[in-house]
């Protein structure tokens, strides 16, 4: 929204004060302001002149040869406006002078001399009217001398600031000039001048206006004043250019009329033809049915839309536009005057259905303060008595008042504004801030009792905690002392899966140089389909942007591996890896089962997928024994999804309890991937991880004696041993002495038979074995891998 | 017996002086000191001898000289051996570009990670919530009731099971109320949802990070130090902040706060359009009704909140030009975080 400070200047008075200064403590104090225009900045030397004589040129068709008497001197002008006729009175740049930034010197054009410029209303930034050049004497007081300083009578001076309209959402009062200039008043601690209004109750007498309001539910108050007799068609030049200025075009008188009363107290009002509409109803529709709007649109209005009808003739949607039919025209001399409280959450539904936003939508959005309504109509009539004299009104005021906000009053003391802020702002200060502010304030020494206006007590101020708002932004936060908090000390507390999943990222991070990524909550049907993945069904996103992105992900792995075909140019091997939410369906009571997990990918055009798998598995077991300082087992299972490699799918247990899966791809996932490469993934539930038992790190005190080492050669499947049970086996069948085993390799012959030979750590604690000694451990052991399925190779 | 150990001496002397490698030195070794060589021979000489204590003591110092001069030539064989040891050695180069790989962090988790220190360090918690929300916790329970224009201001992700994507870390302020009760300090970091067309500076998935401290007497003038605090540990400056009245309707009063423009130092440049603040972070005074939601007796606590984009954050701090960078995957970009 656009602010004049010219017009705000009409009700506080600046003097003596630096205006920008002034704009950005509002920004401090109220709300943001985006911009500062300064105006006519870069027009002057510009003045009353009179157009003596007009001569065609005689070498062109649209230039003419002027003579101008600019007071001083008469001067030639070489001039291609349209309409300069003999005797106009124009705006004449003379030289030395600038307009918009233009420097004004002597030109010669087309062969003739020109010591100046006359000139339209676009040229000196006060209208978009580039038509003609200004025809001003129907804009001039009466006796203006030739030679005078068109800045003299006309506010081409000023300076306009750009307040962001979302930060005044919550501030309908502010939607006006009159609201704003307030704030200024209590900001610089100036006295609010009163508006100038033409008193309603004096037409008491005249007859009522028919209005019959039968959406009780949406509308606050209706009232409304019929007034003949007016003549002026054309506005006066300052109110055109303030309208300018803030960013609306003048139309014509009624229409400007309406539009700078609403700027300037924020009523929205409309005004119909008369000779059209004579009588009022507001009602909404059974049926769908079309509508023009004074836009010249034909709408397609329904059922939940208020109108306005006249005889059950709409001629308006309620509080955002007027009908195309009955709308002023330039014959027209009698008003019917709506200024209304219409309900704003049901102007913001038509609104948004029509998709039209209107000044007055915007307006009533907020929650308009319904005692508006007689402000307005009360202000614009004074405002009309003062351009067009000859004007009458011809009905009683008639005011249907539906519903009316309740008066709000708050109590409470300076002890609760002290602990508000922390700091120590004095009652008078307090009482001084609420009074500029419009609130009434009752005070007994540091208790308070405090009206609030009308105009903030249609949804903004409701608590006391409101109040402290007020107190506080005029009392100026840069203002304030601060203070660190009198709290007692507490330890910290905190989440063991949080900082689980931080360990996490630092050993996959620092250990397994992995890189860490962030993706979507939503699977990309589109990146799965380049993988020949199928995107599982799941919760859905009604409003997906694309309906690529409508399913939320069941697992971290999908998009991991695209981002893994999408990084193949980055190394010949990397790894990367997400912690992340996913979600498994819908539970029990319908909302969704949301998982956090870790998802993490390797990739390498070096090493075998066995290599790569294996150091997958590394990485799972060492998050386990890291953190939990157990040992992860790795069961075959089936795959949890087409992705995986069917042979190769294995749960990571922890405790017993599934954690996660590790795997490869499937084959078509793969070549999908990259034609010659090594992929292997795996996912842990980072909640289920969480729920896992930490183990308290154990010591065993180290053997004084040597370790003897002895290998055993088994005939088996390699395959198919289950490590950790050999390990486990040989450990019990050992008597205590076994402290390590590791296996040295798979031999397969030439008739297929494989081989495993694995090492053997004995150490006792009492003295250095030998191997004489251990042969009966030795046989044990081998036994015990018997029943394993592990022959001692002959 | 006198000339035989000067002849000998002087034979050993230039005997020595030709021997430059150690088998020459063994051999000159045992042909004077070897059980059959001459210093042997001339102790077998002395039965033949007069002054036997003379002559012994004669022989003795030859031998001593012998051994003495022996051990020097065989030490500095020895050092010379190393000292062309060390010269043949072949030289590295430091230099050679390195072909290691590091692992890096995602630049949300380390901006988050320093984030989180800093209160970590002035006693708040560091909590985690859910990305799927209802309505209540995301609008009710925020003070934004149904048609409430504050919903507009969002666009939100809403699920076919009535749930949504959060649109705010403030979604999580009345469950962690209602797990801690009052007094409580926390922050929880999280990841949030808007429907809007991405570009260089919007995203539909970006990074917050919501504080909360409720006590008792908790002031306007805590809520400017504590954020003034963070924000200088933060930027490892001292920041300037700004508040400004701001429109939220989860806190009462509500504000936005500016800190000084660092590229600018105050001036005014194009990247805080000219005004010389940034802006930065909402915050406010707990709303009565968000705390009375949340269990918390609102006559005797108070509290203030703030949301900070965490995404925005790292945009600033490393110089990040395009929001989306972040979600790409890429790790020609992303591999340049590896530490704080």
């Amino acid at each position: 929204m656009f602010l004049s400070m010219n017009w705000i200047g009409d009700y506080v008075d600046f003097s003596g004060l630096d205006k920008k200064a002034l704009i950005h403590n509002f920004t401090l104090s109220t709300a943001e302001v985006e911009d500062i225009i300064v105006k006519g900045e870069d027009t002057y030397g510009v003045v009353v002149a009179k157009v003596l004589s007009v001569d065609e040129h005689p070498k062109s068709k649209k230039l003419h040869l002027l003579k101008v008497d600019r007071g001083s001197a008469v001067v030639d002008i070489v001039c291609g406006a349209p309409n300069v006729r003999e005797g106009m009175l124009v705006a004449l740049a003379t030289e030395g002078g600038a307009v918009s930034g233009h420097k004004i010197t002597k030109a010669t054009i087309a062969g003739y001399d020109s010591y100046g410029m006359c000139c339209s209303e676009a040229e000196l930034g006060i209208s978009d009217d580039n038509s003609g050049i200004w025809d001003i004497e129907r804009d001039l007081p009466e006796g203006v001398a030739l030679g005078t300083d068109i800045k003299e009578i006309f506010d081409i001076d000023d300076i306009i600031f750009e307040v962001d309209n979302k930060s005044l959402t919550n501030r309908p009062d502010l939607w006006s000039h009159y609201g704003i200039a307030r704030e200024f008043a209590t900001i610089i601690e100036r006295e609010l001048k009163p508006l100038t209004l033409d008193d309603v109750s004096k037409y008491s007498s005249l007859p009522e206006v028919a209005v019959k309001v039968k959406s009780t539910e949406t509308v606050w108050r209706y009232s409304a004043i019929k007034v003949e007799n007016i003549t002026r068609k054309i506005s006066p030049a300052n109110m055109r250019i303030r309208l300018y200025y803030c960013g609306s075009r003048a139309i014509n008188f009624l229409a400007d009329l309406t539009n700078y009363v609403m700027m300037e107290v924020g009523q929205p009002m409309h005004a119909f033809d008369n000779r059209k509409v004579d009588k009022i109803e507001v009602q909404t529709f059974p049926a769908p049915f079309e509508f023009q709007t004074l836009d010249g649109v034909v709408r397609k209005m329904d059922e939940n839309m208020m109108m306005i009808t006249s005889g059950d003739v709409p001629v308006a949607v309620a509080g955002i536009m007027g009908g195309e039919a009955s709308k002023i025209e330039d014959d027209t001399d009698s008003l019917l005057l709506e200024s209304a409280t219409f309900d704003g959450i049901s102007v913001r539904k038509t609104s948004t259905r029509l998709g039209l936003r209107t000044d007055a939508s915007q307006r009533y959005e907020k929650m308009l303060d319904p005692e508006l309504c007689v402000i307005a109509t009360e202000r614009l009539l004074s405002l009309l008595f003062e351009c067009d004299g000859g004007a009458r009104v011809i009905s009683a005021f008639t005011d249907v008042y539906v519903n009316k906000y309740p008066t709000i009053t708050l109590k409470f003391d300076k002890k609760y504004v002290d602990r508000y802020t922390g700091i120590d702002i004095s009652s008078d200060t307090i009482t001084k801030t609420l009074l500029g502010l419009g609130f009434g304030v009752e005070r007994n020494g540091d208790d308070f009792t405090v009206t609030v206006p009308s105009w903030r007590a249609t949804k903004d101020v409701t608590i006391k905690a409101d109040i402290i708002e007020e107190i506080t932004r005029i009392y100026g936060y840069d203002n304030f002392e601060i203070f660190t908090s009198h709290s007692a000390l507490a330890p910290v507390r905190k989440e063991i899966q949080k900082s689980e999943e931080d360990r996490m990222k630092d050993l996959l991070v620092k250990a397994y140089r992995l890189h860490e990524v962030h993706s979507y909550i939503w699977s990309d049907d589109a990146k799965n389909a380049e993988l020949g993945i199928k995107t599982d069904e799941n919760v859905k996103v009604i409003n997906a942007q694309t309906p690529d992105h409508q399913y939320l992900r069941i697992s971290m792995i999908p998009t991991l591996l695209s981002m893994v075909k999408e990084n193949r140019g980055y190394r010949d091997e990397f790894g990367i890896f997400e912690i992340g939410h996913t979600v498994e369906g819908l539970r029990a009571d319908g909302l969704c089962n949301e998982q956090k997990k870790l998802g993490v990918a390797l990739y390498s055009k070096v090493n075998s997928e066995e290599e790569l798998f294996l150091r997958a598995r590394d990485a799972a077991a060492e998050l386990v024994s890291d953190i939990l300082h157990t040992e992860a087992e790795f069961v075959p299972s089936v795959c949890d999804f087409a992705f995986e490699h069917p042979q190769n799918a294995f749960d990571i247990l922890v405790g017993g309890e599934k954690i996660g899966f590790i795997s490869v791809p499937h084959p078509t996932v793969l070549a999908n991937i990259d034609k010659k490469c090594a992929v292997a993934f795996f996912e842990i539930n980072t909640a289920k991880f969480a729920k896992s038992e930490v183990k308290l790190n154990k010591y065993s005190e180290p053997s004084k004696f040597p370790a003897i080492d002895i290998d055993m050669t088994f005939v088996c499947d390699p395959s198919a041993v289950v490590f950790r049970e050999v390990v486990k086996a040989a450990t019990e069948a050992s008597s205590g002495l076994l402290s390590g085993v590791k296996s040295r390799g798979v031999y397969t012959d030439d008739s297929g038979v494989s081989a495993l030979t694995l090492r053997f750590s004995f150490v006792s604690k009492e003295k250095t074995l030998s191997k004489q000694e251990l042969a009966p451990t030795t046989a044990a052991v081998a036994e015990a891998l018997a029943e394993l399925g592990l022959t001692i190779k002959a | 017996m006198k000339e035989r150990i000067e002849k000998l001496s002087e034979s050993f002397s230039s005997a020595l002086a030709t021997a430059t490698s150690r088998e020459s030195l063994e051999a000159l070794r045992i042909e004077y000191l070897g059980k059959k060589g001459c210093i042997a021979e001339l102790m077998k000489g002395l039965r033949d001898v007069e002054d036997k204590k003379a002559a012994g003591q004669l022989i003795n110092s030859f031998k001593t000289e012998v051994e003495a001069k022996l051990g020097e030539a065989t030490e500095a064989l020895e050092r010379a051996a190393i000292e062309a040891q060390v010269r043949s050695a072949k030289k590295y180069n430091p230099s050679l570009i390195a072909e290691r790989e590091f692992g890096s962090y995602h630049p949300i988790t380390l901006v988050s990670r320093e984030v989180e220190a800093v209160f970590e360090s002035m006693g708040f918690t560091i909590e985690d919530y859910s990305e799927i929300v209802g309505d209540y916790e995301c609008f009710e329970a925020l003070n934004i009731p149904k048609h409430h224009p504050a919903r507009d201001m969002q666009d939100t992700y809403y699920l076919d099971n009535g749930q949504l994507l959060k649109t705010h870390t403030s979604a999580a302020q009345n469950a962690i109320m209602k797990k801690y009760g009052a007094p409580l300090r926390a922050i929880f970091p999280g990841r949030c949802f808007r429907n809007e067309s991405t570009d260089a500076c919007h995203e539909n998935t970006f990074f917050q990070m919501e504080g909360m401290m409720i006590g008792e007497d908790i002031s306007i003038s805590n809520l400017i130090y504590f954020m003034k605090t963070m924000l200088s540990e933060v930027f490892n400056r001292d920041v300037k902040v700004r508040l400004r009245p701001g429109f939220f309707p989860f806190v009462e009063p509500g504000f936005e706060l500016d800190i000084n423009c660092e590229i600018c130092g105050g001036e005014g440049c194009p990247s805080c359009k000219n005004s010389g603040w940034l802006e930065l972070c909402p915050c406010g005074m707990i709303h009565p009704n968000v705390l009375r939601d949340g269990g918390i007796d609102t006559e005797k606590y108070s509290g203030f909140a703030f949301g900070l984009g965490l995404t925005r954050l790292a945009m600033m701090k490393y110089g990040v030009k395009d929001i989306r960078d972040f979600n790409s995957g890429s790790l020609r970009a992303l591999s340049q975080f590896k530490s704080l």
